[in-house]
């Protein structure tokens, strides 16, 4: 029976159930900051900036043991139809956050006693899936910035709509309402092994089919890792890796 | 062009695949990459063993000496180590010493009996003001900061010339085996110069030409990180631009 709705079922903008938007990576984008990069899926571009290891300030949240991991998430103000007001808001502070705790996993801070490593990620462009783009845009400017890294994390969106498990929703395919309605299911991974460090869900989904959703993200990521690594790759043979 | 470049790294490859032990060319890595599998390797500086696999922690070219698997980052701020050499640039005086900035995570402190000379507490902005650049050796890094000295050759301030950064995970590079790049660099143009390990660089010629030379001679072995036998090179460079 899911065979059966899964052919039937056509996507808005013609995609396959499993089919993520074109993606494009870039790295050393901005020559005053330490590692830089930008991600984008179809229409949502993020870009991110790394400053660090550096001084901390205020004193008090230093760690004596490790670096700390400070990331900022921002849409730009043109980045959505309806401008947004700039500034942090709930909604980027949530995700700021998240990201964090996304990244940090992956990270060895212990080398940099009482600093501080700055992501600074910007949504230049908004189609959904800006924090599965900040997340891919931050783990390549991270790499970037030579900071000693287990793996990269590769982020993506798997989503519901009615009955059907789709990867890489559109802002379009967010607001779908027919049926069971639409669910957002953004995940992030680290890049070579099964664990998952984002786990965020926007919506309804039984619990049965969350394997099939891991499924469809794990094979999602591998796409997304040879993005990443090609772009980190090109930035050495295209000019030397000169900032 | 593009395509010589991917297709010379990709026999790179090819050339580890096939397991050469006397192969020490160089490959980029990415975080997370398997460099090497097998049981007959060790993780060196920036790699680390997985189960079978030695993998990659930094971004970096990964490179074989022996057994030992080591990872060179390409980018990076600067890391300090005891006993480098560094350049930095005067901030604070204090009433024991000078508080220096050498482009890392925490300042450098210069204590006033590290001085090669005596130096009157009450006139110490006379043997270093702020603002004045200093070349310095790292003599212990603990958690709480970086503690220098100027007792030792070549260490002191520098007079006249100009400084400029580079990437500091690129000084090796500019200073080659036994310092053969540099002493190169040195004698083409005739320029003192000094590189410090944090990636600030003070060049002093005879006149603007030289210095302007030996700067671009230095971002030219500083852009090509990935090359080999960069000497012979840079000595092309030279004769093309004499």
């Amino acid at each position: 029976m899911a065979k059966e709705k899964e052919s039937s079922f056509k996507r808005s903008d013609g995609r396959k159930l499993n089919e993520m938007r074109p993606m494009i990576a870039k790295v050393g984008i901005i020559p005053n900051a330490d590692g830089s990069a930008m991600f984008t899926f179809g229409n949502t571009i993020a870009i991110a900036a790394v400053y660090g290891p550096r001084k901390l300030h205020p004193q008090h949240m230093q760690n004596p043991q490790k670096a700390v991991l400070r990331c900022n998430y921002d849409l730009l103000s043109f980045s959505v139809s309806d401008r947004k007001k700039p500034g942090p808001s709930r909604r980027s502070q949530e995700i700021s956050k998240v990201t964090e705790w996304a990244l940090s996993p992956a990270l060895d801070l212990n080398s940099f006693p009482n600093t501080v490593v700055d992501v600074q990620i910007y949504i230049l462009q908004a189609d959904a899936g800006t924090r599965t783009a900040g997340i891919n845009a931050a783990s390549l400017a991270l790499a970037h910035a030579g900071i000693p890294m287990r793996d990269l994390i590769c982020s993506v969106a798997v989503g519901k709509l009615d009955k059907n498990l789709v990867v890489d929703l559109t802002k379009e395919e967010e607001d779908f309402e027919e049926g069971e309605g639409a669910t957002d299911f953004a995940m992030a991974k680290i890049a070579n092994s099964d664990e998952f460090t984002l786990m965020q869900l926007d919506g309804k989904i039984q619990p049965e089919v969350i394997n099939e959703v891991t499924k469809l993200a794990t094979e999602a990521c591998k796409q997304i890792y040879e993005v990443q690594k090609k772009a980190l790759k090109d930035v050495v043979e295209s000019n030397g890796g000169k900032k | 062009m593009r395509n010589d470049i991917n297709e010379a790294h990709d026999a790179e490859e090819d050339i580890y695949s096939s397991g050469s032990d006397e192969s020490k060319k160089r490959k980029v890595v990415v975080p997370g990459e398997v460099i090497v599998s097998g049981e007959d390797y060790l993780p060196g500086e920036g790699a680390k063993r997985l189960g079978e696999n030695i993998i990659s922690i930094r971004f970096g070219l990964a490179e074989e000496l022996g057994r030992v698997i080591k990872v060179i980052p390409i980018f990076g701020a600067f890391v300090p180590r005891r006993n480098n050499v560094i350049i930095g640039r005067v901030t604070d005086i204090t009433f024991y010493g000078w508080l220096l900035d050498i482009d890392s995570a925490s300042s450098a402190f210069l204590p006033i009996e590290e001085s090669p000379r005596f130096v009157n507490k009450n006139e110490m902005e006379q043997f270093l003001a702020i603002g004045d650049v200093v070349s310095a050796k790292i003599w212990s890094v603990k958690s709480k900061g970086i503690d220098l000295t100027l007792k030792g050759k070549g260490l002191g301030k520098l007079e006249g010339g100009f400084i400029f950064r580079v990437i500091p995970s690129r000084v090796p590079r500019v200073i080659g085996r036994e310092g053969s790049m540099i002493n190169l660099i040195k004698d083409k143009t005739g320029c003192q110069i000094t590189v410090g390990q944090n990636g600030w660089i003070w060049i002093k010629g005879d006149n603007v030409d030289a210095e302007i030379k030996a700067r671009k001679a230095i971002e030219f072995v500083t852009d090509k990180v990935h090359i080999e036998g960069l000497t012979d090179k840079v000595e092309k460079w030279f004769e093309e631009n004499k």
